[in-house]
């Protein structure tokens, strides 16, 4: 006789559909997770060990010289003052980039989406259309701008090249995000005598932080991971840690000492790891707070 | 004294006109409700007069002063909105000062009109709360008590009930209308709700395609609708139309198919009847008797009852009259059943008679 049913449905817990979902995401997982498996283990050995060649193997002598090293002392052209002068280096040029960015992007956004002037959606579609454009394009006439501008190969210049590059993907993200906030709330606000900066500031902004920290994120691993700018507008001096990095595993003289690269690599990663790790709660919670009327 | 006057105000947005040379005064203290169906430009024209739209032509007048041309904060207006656009990361106290701070009134009289107004609108005990807090009318309270702080001429209200249930909606329609006894400020409220347009206004403006039909006190607009338009707008359950052809002569008469209705009665706009012209013959619902009472009027009719909607407090019957839908309202408390003949009956002097053409009240 069939069970008549009552109370909460009975679920199977090894039906065909979740046992396919998992092996699928356990095979995906392995995939992206063996070479940061084997750049973990090669930047723990002694090159004796490397050269023994078994890259899956876990180290028998553990040792962090190369940390260190890479960290330290490694030479990156000129210099062997290892990775910490990029890092130094990067974060000098990320802090501004990305305040100044957002700053501009938002202010970008919220007249875009709540003070419409006459042709501000032609405005908004070229600068969209600046996004399509590939970088290569625009280097040489941002050199001269640049040197024009007497910033060529400095701090400030790539500085200024982050912060106009970050514009038109930043300002369609704010300019979203503001069109998604009720519109009434814009004019109770005027109607209480607030101005442009009044209403940005005190009614907008306490309202944002999500899309905030979803601009943070993109414009961190975004600056960290830059190259081409870094190498080009920043100057020998203010080389970030990606040129520096390049300079360190693509040496032609000496020794490849893979396990130093290794662990200089896994360091130049780890601050848009660490962001990912550290705003993934964040990421998803303002997301789907964004997504709820209060 | 006038508190609004809006003269041959015109919107247009590109080639889309909203408003059309539109003339509107409202007297000191009045409430005025502006109601029209969605679409209509009843919420655009009380954007204009708040400010937050730019008009294409003519002008606005408060209190004396062209404001034409002024921001929405030197106009002398507070407005409530359907969302209640309460600032969500203020309190309810923050949300009532945040119009005070930005105009530098002083703190110590901050704190005594927000007090005032808490107190006026019972929310004193959620000052410290967030909007997210607080219910749908505790909400559209704080917003109330917004424009109220303001302790200006008039007050704007854009839909405020639309988003709250029945019952608080008759809740605070009340409130609302008390305040108003109380305050006597100038109020204009947009609503596309007759029931709270009926109740709240002194006059009621009804829009249609950025045009005002009719501007009268309730009881006018429900007695003489001047067009069909409006006619069939108020009332609920709209009314009947039947379409006929005029008889002049001694006794006016309408005829309807093979029906002849005496108009003797009719008050006729320019006096007399005109012979032969096609017209509507309009009849409110809840003016037609029943029985015993329906043989005293001076047209009646025997029906037979084809859908019953009992309503609790009355019941409305559907049937048909001379070939077309006919439907009528009677005592919730008699029973009626489907297939049952029934005498109805009417008087024409509650009726109403639309041009066929022009639609226009006769």
């Amino acid at each position: 006789m069939a069970i008549e049913p009552t109370g909460p449905r009975p679920r199977r817990n090894f039906d065909p559909t979740r046992i396919m979902i998992y092996s699928v995401l356990a095979v995906a997982a392995v995939y992206y997770l063996l070479p940061l498996w084997v750049m973990v283990m090669t930047s723990l050995k002694g090159m004796p060990e490397v050269r023994l060649g078994n890259i899956f193997a876990p180290p028998v002598e553990l040792t962090f010289e190369p940390w260190a090293k890479a960290w330290d002392s490694a030479c990156t052209g000129l210099y062997c003052e290892g990775l910490k002068v990029g890092f130094g280096n990067s974060v000098k040029i990320l802090i501004p980039s990305v305040i100044i960015s957002i700053a501009i992007a938002s202010v970008n956004g919220y007249a875009l989406s709540f003070w419409r002037f006459k042709g501000s959606e032609v405005f908004f579609t070229i600068l969209i259309f600046g996004s399509f454009i590939p970088y290569q394009v625009m280097l040489y006439p941002l050199v001269i701008i640049t040197r024009e501008l007497g910033i060529f190969g400095s701090l400030a210049g790539v500085i200024f090249i982050h912060t106009i590059f970050g514009m038109p993907i930043l300002t369609l993200l704010f300019r979203n995000y503001f069109a998604s906030l009720p519109e009434e709330l814009f004019k109770a606000a005027r109607v209480d005598g607030a101005g442009f900066w009044g209403i940005f500031l005190k009614i907008l902004v306490p309202m944002s932080p999500p899309i905030f920290v979803v601009a943070i994120i993109l414009q961190v691993t975004g600056i960290w991971n830059d190259f081409l700018f870094g190498v080009i507008f920043a100057g020998t001096k203010n080389f970030p840690m990606t040129v520096q990095l390049n300079n360190i595993v693509n040496a032609t003289q000496g020794v490849k000492e893979y396990n130093v690269n290794m662990a200089a690599t896994i360091l130049t990663g780890a601050v848009p790891l660490l962001i990912y790790f550290v705003s993934g709660k964040l990421f998803v919670r303002g997301i789907a707070a964004g997504a709820v009327k209060g | 004294m006038k508190s609004i006057e809006i003269k041959d105000l015109s919107l247009k947005f590109g080639d889309l006109t909203v408003l059309e040379s539109l003339n509107l005064d409202i007297i000191d203290g009045e409430f005025l409700v502006l109601l029209g169906a969605s679409g209509c430009g009843k919420s655009t024209l009380l954007n204009c007069i708040a400010g937050l739209l730019d008009v294409s032509d003519g002008q606005i007048h408060i209190k004396g002063n062209n404001v034409t041309w002024k921001e929405p904060k030197d106009r002398g207006i507070g407005m409530v909105f359907q969302s209640y656009a309460l600032y969500p990361q203020m309190s309810v106290e923050g949300n009532l000062s945040f119009g005070l701070k930005n105009s530098g009134v002083p703190k110590a009289e901050i704190a005594e009109r927000v007090a005032r107004a808490s107190e006026i609108l019972q929310i004193e005990p959620l000052l410290k709360r967030k909007p997210a807090q607080l219910s749908g009318g505790q909400r559209q309270r704080v917003a109330i008590g917004r424009a109220l702080v303001r302790e200006v001429d008039v007050f704007l209200f854009d839909e405020p009930l639309s988003n709250l249930d029945a019952k608080l909606r008759a809740e605070l329609r009340v409130e609302i209308k008390r305040l108003h006894q109380k305050l006597e400020n100038t109020m204009i409220y947009v609503t596309h709700d007759q029931i709270e347009a009926l109740t709240l206004a002194d006059r009621i403006a009804i829009m249609r395609d950025g045009k005002v039909q009719q501007l009268d006190t309730p009881h006018g607009i429900y007695n003489n609708p001047v067009n069909k338009y409006v006619a069939g707008f108020i009332g609920s359950p709209g009314m009947n139309f039947m379409p006929g052809k005029l008889n002049g002569g001694g006794t006016p008469q309408i005829a309807i198919k093979d029906l002849n209705v005496d108009l003797s009665r009719y008050p006729f706009a320019n006096g007399a009847s005109v012979d032969g012209a096609d017209a509507w013959l309009g009849v409110r619902p809840e003016h037609v008797s029943v029985g015993r009472d329906a043989a005293e009027k001076a047209f009646s009719h025997e029906v037979e009852v084809e859908v019953v909607e009992p309503m609790g407090s009355d019941t409305l019957v559907w049937t048909t009259l001379a070939e077309q839908e006919f439907r009528f309202r009677m005592d919730g408390q008699k029973d009626v059943e489907v297939g049952e003949k029934l005498n109805i009956g009417f008087d024409p002097i509650s009726a109403s008679l639309f041009d066929m053409q022009s639609e226009d009240r006769l």
